[in-house]
């Protein structure tokens, strides 16, 4: 990869001075728990709104979704959006006011409001670990992808630093940066910056779809350039075909996209932030019609770089004044053995990688990455590796201002230190995001040595949010549901999870981080396909044995349960127009989804 | 009442928008610099987009801004 020139060095670091600075202009402010962790309960919906959107981008991933969108095509990354549209309709319309109403500072609080406190505390404690692996595995993919790319290392070489500090310096730097605003400007500065990045993120890479999509021919050239692979079948359960593939697919994509948007705090924080209900009821709505054309923008990056040639050694000989030159271009062998600009996961000797059938396993996380430099000139190119760096930092900080929020509310204050004053808890939260971000960098150093940890980042989403989103299902509309029940239904959802990895395994695939590591029962057409099926048993589970417990157990008295569950709150008022109200908002979306995926078919 | 996003954004849009126009304008021909984007001077006409982007920003937020301060001062006579 080229050096960046002077200029893009200036737009990179004007950003990075941007976004700490946000977070310094916020530290007067930022002097109660109130606007630390809630950001103070009084940001405008759209705000809240492109901030839900980029937490969204963040925990999936951007690079992710390019990812997705090179491995399992424009039909696979459909599929994200299969699960999400409908699940942010859904927390709209039918959570939001709900949670936002029992003002509840975190989800595990609801939790604690609705059911008792020992859901609470193993939902606490189990979601804290869930974001402190995923801030870790985050800042691993940063430093990755930052690697790959060579960005810091020709300065850092420069000043004599061995290549081990390098990788460190790239790791730490941009942590350090989301401490900075977190630590200062708490939820409001990490708001600020998500909303920010967002716009970084679009300013960068659209140029780079643009002409990416205007290299290969626009749409048709695109679809002529991809390898002919039916992408639906990956998603079935091994055998079955067609229709009920299909039918796997949606109920599949369903519980996945629900789990995510409707349980998972690392999203709904910043809807929790939101001035009062009506916005906090927009705010999830705005992000859903940001998202209907985000795949339009990221996936189509996975794809262009897939349907791109790919790089080969060459030599071309030229005749230059009676002289002959040779040029040789080396390319790596794990790019040369990858397909369009996506290159293949290189073992420590730097040659490709095959898995047990014998096909390259590609490096789909480089899909994005390895775009920028092929048709960003000097100039924007600074802004594309902002963008980059911003989608990145965004992952880790929602990650880290969760984990901060979660630990100093539902498992410092309400089990290891109660009752002492807001300045102990403001304190404690500044301490924990910064504790929050040495773990993450020890977990990615720990990553680095042991590649295989990311496989694992499914697992611990089907044992932390998938039994949560059946958990918050039954306590919002079923007022019958009990405590004990509830904590009954974590347990089982998450034993469900992990044992239904450790009997399965995908094709092709080694023994151990990838599942089937008691015995292999079943083995799955693909990662993503055992990844959901592990999601939706776990949901199931959870669902049934909580329903059971429930019904063995006594219910709370109706009058304790008014503002915690649907049927028991008075529904909010909304003007009487009926193109102000939510739902005619929730509708033009779906229709809109509805359009663009037929017209994308 | 903290800072209007929109300002510190704007000014970040203006800046960056205004770098890029005007090494776009500084580039402009250089068809060795251009090869990797086809032959468009990206950096001039996306440095166009992102400066218009950036005022408008700081407009509005400014215009919000203003507003709040009003109504303070209204409250408080």
């Amino acid at each position: 990869m080229s050096n960046l020139a002077s200029v893009d060095w200036m737009i990179l670091l004007l950003y990075l001075f941007f976004a700490t600075g946000i977070g310094f202009s916020l530290k007067s402010n930022t002097n109660s728990t109130k606007n630390f962790f809630q950001a103070g309960r009084a940001l405008p919906a759209w705000l809240c709104g492109l901030a839900f959107l980029a937490a969204g981008f963040g925990s999936e991933e951007v690079i992710a979704m390019g990812a997705a969108g090179a491995k399992y095509g424009l039909a696979g990354a459909e599929f994200y959006s299969i699960g999400a549209i409908p699940s942010m309709l859904f927390v709209a319309l039918y959570l939001m006011p709900i949670y936002y109403g029992s003002k509840a500072r975190s989800v595990p609080e609801y939790l604690a409001l609705r059911f008792d406190e020992k859901t609470r505390l193993l939902n606490a404690a189990l979601f804290a670990a869930m974001t402190l692996f995923a801030a870790g595995v985050s800042l691993y993919a940063m430093a990755r992808v930052f690697n790959a790319l060579q960005i810091f290392a020709v300065p850092l070489r420069g000043l004599g630093l061995p290549p081990q500090a390098v990788v460190m310096v790239t790791l730490a730097f941009p942590a350090l940066v989301v401490l900075a605003y977190i630590f200062f400007g708490g939820l409001t500065g990490t708001m600020y910056n998500m909303v920010l990045q967002f716009f970084v993120l679009v300013a960068g890479f659209f140029p780079m779809v643009i002409l990416g999509l205007r290299k290969i021919g626009g749409l048709s050239g695109l679809k002529a350039a991809l390898p002919a692979t039916s992408y639906l079948r990956e998603f079935g359960g091994a055998g079955s075909g067609g229709i009920a593939a299909i039918f796997a697919a949606l109920g599949l994509g369903i519980v996945f996209g629900a789990g995510f948007w409707c349980a998972d705090f690392r999203v709904l924080q910043t809807a929790f932030a939101a001035k009062d209900s009506q916005s906090a009821t927009r705010t999830p709505l705005i992000a859903a019609f940001g998202r209907l054309f985000a795949p339009l923008l990221l996936v189509l990056t996975g794809l262009i770089a897939i349907g791109m040639p790919t790089p080969h050694t060459t030599t071309t000989v030229r005749e230059d004044n009676g002289a002959i030159y040779h040029e040789i271009t080396v390319v790596p062998p794990a790019a040369e053995a990858g397909q369009g600009l996506v290159p293949a996961e290189a073992d420590a000797a730097g040659q490709p990688v095959r898995d047990a059938a014998g096909h390259t396993v590609l490096n789909y996380g480089q899909a994005m990455p390895n775009l920028l430099p092929q048709f960003l000139p000097v100039g924007v190119l600074g802004l594309g590796v902002a963008a980059l760096l911003a989608c990145l930092m965004c992952a880790v900080a929602t990650n880290i201002m969760a984990f901060s929020t979660v630990f100093t509310c539902d498992l410092y204050q309400s089990r290891i230190r109660k009752g002492a004053s807001d300045k102990h808890y403001l304190a404690a939260g500044r301490w924990a995001a910064a504790a929050g971000i040495g773990l993450a960098i020890g977990i990615a150093c720990a990553a680095m040595r042991f590649n295989d940890l990311l496989v694992a980042m499914t697992l611990v989403f089907a044992t932390v949010n998938a039994p949560l989103f059946a958990l918050v299902l039954l306590g919002i509309f079923w007022k019958r549901s009990t405590g004990h029940g509830a904590f009954a239904g974590l347990l089982a959802g998450a034993s469900a999870a992990i044992a239904h990895h450790a009997l399965t395994l995908p094709i092709a695939a080694q023994h151990g981080l990838h599942g089937g590591w008691i015995a292999v029962f079943h083995r799955y057409p693909s990662s993503l396909a055992q990844g959901l099926w592990t999601i939706f048993l776990a949901f199931s589970a959870s669902l049934l044995v909580a329903a059971a417990v429930s019904l063995c157990t006594d219910a709370r008295q109706e009058t304790d349960l008014r503002g915690l569950v649907y049927s028991l709150t008075p529904k909010p008022s909304y003007s009487r127009l009926w193109w102000q109200r939510p739902e005619a908002l929730a509708l033009l979306i779906l229709l809109l989804a509805a359009a663009l995926s037929i017209a994308l078919a | 009442m903290s800072i209007d996003l929109r300002i510190p954004m704007g000014m970040m849009f203006t800046m960056t928008g205004a770098i890029l126009f005007a090494f776009g304008l500084s580039t402009r021909g250089n068809t060795l610099l251009y090869a990797r984007s086809l032959g468009i001077d990206v950096n001039l006409w996306w440095g166009l987009v992102l400066l218009v982007f950036g005022i408008a920003m700081l407009i509005f937020g400014r215009r919000n801004q203003m507003c709040i301060a009003r109504e303070d001062q209204k409250t408080k006579s």
